[in-house]
């Protein structure tokens, strides 16, 4: 029986424990989290304390100590799991296909499950991987997604990577398509399908739609576990192949604040439209604070002499005007085009989130026409909902449906350029790829003429401006200030000013 | 200093028996907050027992817990110390009234920057403790971020420099836990003098434990749906999420509607102890009347 090293198990703390402990920091810092020195120490200082074989209280040591963000938290997950993952024999790639493993393959089935989540149970049906029909396997994922047993999770996973991933050793390709190919093999839909039929049977003919949601909602979890397991198994033979700087490298992923609006993937969208709600509550709670402190209103005259009385008529106490710091108007006009549409949308939401600070929001959207958007938001608190209904109902296509800045400008500047005054503040959001359509920059300065300040948002990286058919520097030569705005932190950081 | 625990599976258990349920993160950070001797800032969302597991440390300790609720505009004087200005006139009254000629002076500030004249405020108590004692500093994210440089000395150091006395050093080490909703970020020099731990919302087994633990009476099959009820409404996107006392809120309240089965209607119907928004009882009763989309065909 191969003995199989934790990673993590060496008695004591001995020298290869600090040296692994020294490369997972650096990893941390590369992947964009801030460990400072003493965290490091205190990291090394709590593993003291904590018996190394437990797995769990291991990971949650060195997090206590060095993750002090809850966001950054997936992204330490996936390093602890490159660095500290299961190791052993059992994940070489070189070493799955042959037949006379089939022995050793069911002892190291056991160790494996032991030294993981503790769930010790699943290991003693089914038997070892390779040897089961594709039957048999479909029955045992029906079996683990019925019970919800996560030794039976484990277990599929471990077999179907096994046999539907074909994972050779050295070959350049992510996890991603290993996981596409494994899923695709299992057809979890159908095993849904199957098991809500079989819940069906069981309460006896009809559900309510209450209980049908709770069993679907329940089976996706599970089914969502399974995945989580899979990706696992995966991860873990990726290392043992590659090794841990290589994996760490290729599974780093930005944080959601570091995620560029223009290239986010679909799951990073949710996870942006999660992040995005906390962020505007703090922006909300920080401007209210800015609004009532630190600025000292005018001199109160009247006040300051009432009080002189009780000095003898000496204004030992100057007494000030309750700050009423007036409260900007805005006007944001956002491009939802195609390729800046996720960006319109962040913008939007952020800036309606926070409107209390401002005395008036209207918002206008384009492509190549224009029309506002303003309504959409007023009288609802469904700021989701609302920017729904500005993809669906706006009125905003012109000829072709491409970007056309400078039609869309001159449609904005003859029906609301009136209404632009000396407390306006113009916000536009876009790239400012105009298609080659002839810009009619006079009306950004025009506008620029009768508003308090035009600011200019581009989601774009400043190397890309005023390439191609960009013409950003045309427009920003008249505007109070050009952004790059890539992420939300830099969303963040110019809204906070605005205000 | 003496542990006061011996491992984590043990602080663990000794939580489960003044009815917290700690999870694995839980247990260890506090475990580590004892070893190290280091305070632990935890953060969550609202209403997932913050507060609670400072109160239930306390509890199993058997120590005295000192609570310093935070606020805006929170100073020195109402966290650390205060001189008892009244009682210092009075003294300086008083010996006038002995020796007509006013007595020296040295002497006089001596005596009345003494520890006669010092009303000890949280902090500085926590400090000065020879009892075992948790200390609780309560949201910290309300106090302005000037204000958190109060806190690091006490933080880091476990002492309280008094300009007039001198430096106080804890006898002991108290455990002291900072909570956060996380309405602003805290300083790093804050973050890095702690442990940090995340209460997020219970998963589904220890929402039904807590609902089984706190709510007497209840049986198995209604906690098992409560927890499911509340899983699926935390999965919608919501203003406000549910909060855990807001689970038990609405388990108790079906315990005394009788309920032992929740349908629809009931769920509807007491859908607002659950949520605090319209929008979001609206979104929730429409989620859970109707069946998801993807069966709507077979059944």
């Amino acid at each position: 029986m191969t003995v199989v090293d934790d990673g993590a198990v060496p008695a004591g703390l001995g020298e290869p424990i600090l040296e692994l402990l020294n490369g997972f920091v650096v990893e941390l810092r590369n992947a964009g989290i801030p460990v400072s020195l003493t965290e490091n120490l205190d990291a090394m200082l709590a593993v003291k304390h904590i018996p190394l074989e437990d797995r769990e209280a291991f990971k949650y040591a060195l997090a206590a100590t060095m993750v002090k963000n809850q966001s950054h938290w997936k992204a330490f997950e996936t390093v602890f799991e490159i660095y500290f993952s299961l190791r052993g024999d059992q994940y070489d790639l070189n070493n799955q296909d042959g037949q006379n493993q089939d022995g050793d393959d069911q002892d190291q089935e056991g160790d494996g499950d032991q030294e993981g989540e503790g769930e010790g149970e699943g290991q003693g049906r089914g038997g070892g991987g390779n040897q089961m029909t594709p039957e048999e396997l479909a029955q045992l994922l029906y079996q683990a997604l019925m019970s919800g047993d996560r030794g039976l999770m484990k277990m599929v996973a471990k077999v179907s990577v096994k046999r539907f991933a074909g994972m050779e050793p050295g070959r350049p390709v992510g996890g991603t398509y290993y996981l596409y190919r494994t899923l695709r093999n299992l057809d979890l839909d159908g095993v849904m399908a199957k098991l809500m039929e079989q819940a069906r049977e069981e309460v006896g003919g009809e559900m309510t739609p209450l209980e049908q949601r709770l069993t679907n909602d329940e089976y996706e979890n599970r089914v969502d576990m399974l995945r989580k397991e899979i990706e696992a198994e995966i991860r873990r033979r990726l290392v043992a192949d590659r090794g841990v700087e290589a994996m760490a490298k290729t599974l780093r992923k930005p944080l959601p604040e570091d995620v560029d609006f223009m290239h986010a993937s679909r799951e990073e969208m949710v996870k942006l439209r999660r992040a995005i709600y906390p962020l505007t509550r703090k922006l909300a709670v920080r401007l209210q604070r800015k609004r009532l402190h630190g600025r000292r209103g005018a001199l109160d005259f009247r006040n300051t002499v009432r009080h002189s009385l009780s000095y003898g008529g000496v204004p030992a106490e100057p007494k000030f005007r309750r700050p009423r710091p007036k409260k900007p108007e805005i006007f944001i006009v956002a491009d939802i085009s195609g390729s800046v549409a996720a960006f319109a949308r962040f913008t939007l939401h952020l800036v309606y989130a926070i409107s209390g600070q401002f005395s008036k929001v209207r918002a206008f959207v384009f492509i190549d026409g224009l029309d506002e958007v303003t309504k959409f938001f007023e009288g609802t608190e469904d700021i989701v909902e609302a920017v729904h209904r500005v993809n669906t109902e706006a009125d905003v296509v012109w000829v072709d449906g491409h970007s056309d800045y400078g039609h869309a400008f001159e449609v904005f500047w003859e029906r609301y350029g009136k209404e632009i005054g000396p407390k306006t503040t113009v916000l536009i959001l876009g790239d400012a790829r105009n298609n080659y359509h002839s810009s009619q920059s006079w009306i950004i300065k025009a506008i620029r003429g009768k508003a308090r300040s035009v600011f200019w948002l581009n989601p774009e990286p400043r190397s890309y401006w005023d390439t191609g058919d960009s013409i950003v520097g045309e427009y920003g030569q008249y505007c109070n200030g050009t952004f790059e705005c890539r992420n939300l932190r830099q969303l963040e950081a110019f809204v906070d000013n605005l205000a | 200093m003496e542990a006061r625990f011996e491992s984590v599976p043990a602080v663990r258990e000794a939580l489960g028996k003044v009815d917290y349920l700690a999870d694995e993160g839980i247990a260890g950070v506090v475990y580590l907050a004892d070893r190290l001797g280091k305070p632990v800032l935890v953060e969550g969302p609202a209403g997932t027992g913050k507060t609670q597991l400072a109160k239930s440390v306390a509890e199993i300790l058997g120590a005295r817990l000192i609570r310093l609720q935070c606020y805006e505009g929170l100073d020195e004087a109402k966290a650390l110390y205060e001189w008892n200005y009244k009682k210092q006139l009075l003294r300086i009254q008083a010996e006038r009234n002995t020796k007509e000629t006013g007595g020296n002076w040295d002497e006089m500030s001596d005596d009345i920057f003494s520890n006669e004249f010092l009303m000890t405020r949280p902090l500085l108590e926590a400090i000065r403790a020879t009892d075992p004692v948790v200390l609780l500093i309560d949201e910290v994210d309300r106090v302005e971020i000037e204000t958190e440089a109060l806190l690091l000395e006490i933080l880091s150091d476990y002492q309280v420099s008094i300009p007039e006395l001198g430096t106080i050093t804890a006898t002991q080490i108290p455990l002291v836990f900072l909570t956060s909703n996380n309405t602003r970020e805290l300083s790093e020099a804050l973050k890095r003098r702690c442990l940090f731990l995340h209460i997020d919302y219970p998963d589904l087994e220890r929402e039904r434990e807590i609902v089984l633990t706190k709510v007497p009476d209840i049986s198995e099959n209604l906690a098992d749906q409560v927890a499911r009820i509340v899983r699926t409404i935390r999965n919608l996107e919501l203003k406000k999420a549910p909060s855990v006392s807001e689970t038990l809120d609405w388990a108790n309240t079906l315990m005394l509607l009788g309920v032992q089965n929740v349908t629809e209607a009931e769920a509807v119907d007491t859908l607002h102890i659950l949520l605090k928004y319209q929008t979001d009882i609206a979104k929730a009763a429409k989620e859970l009347t109707s069946a998801p989309s993807k069966f709507q065909k077979t059944s």
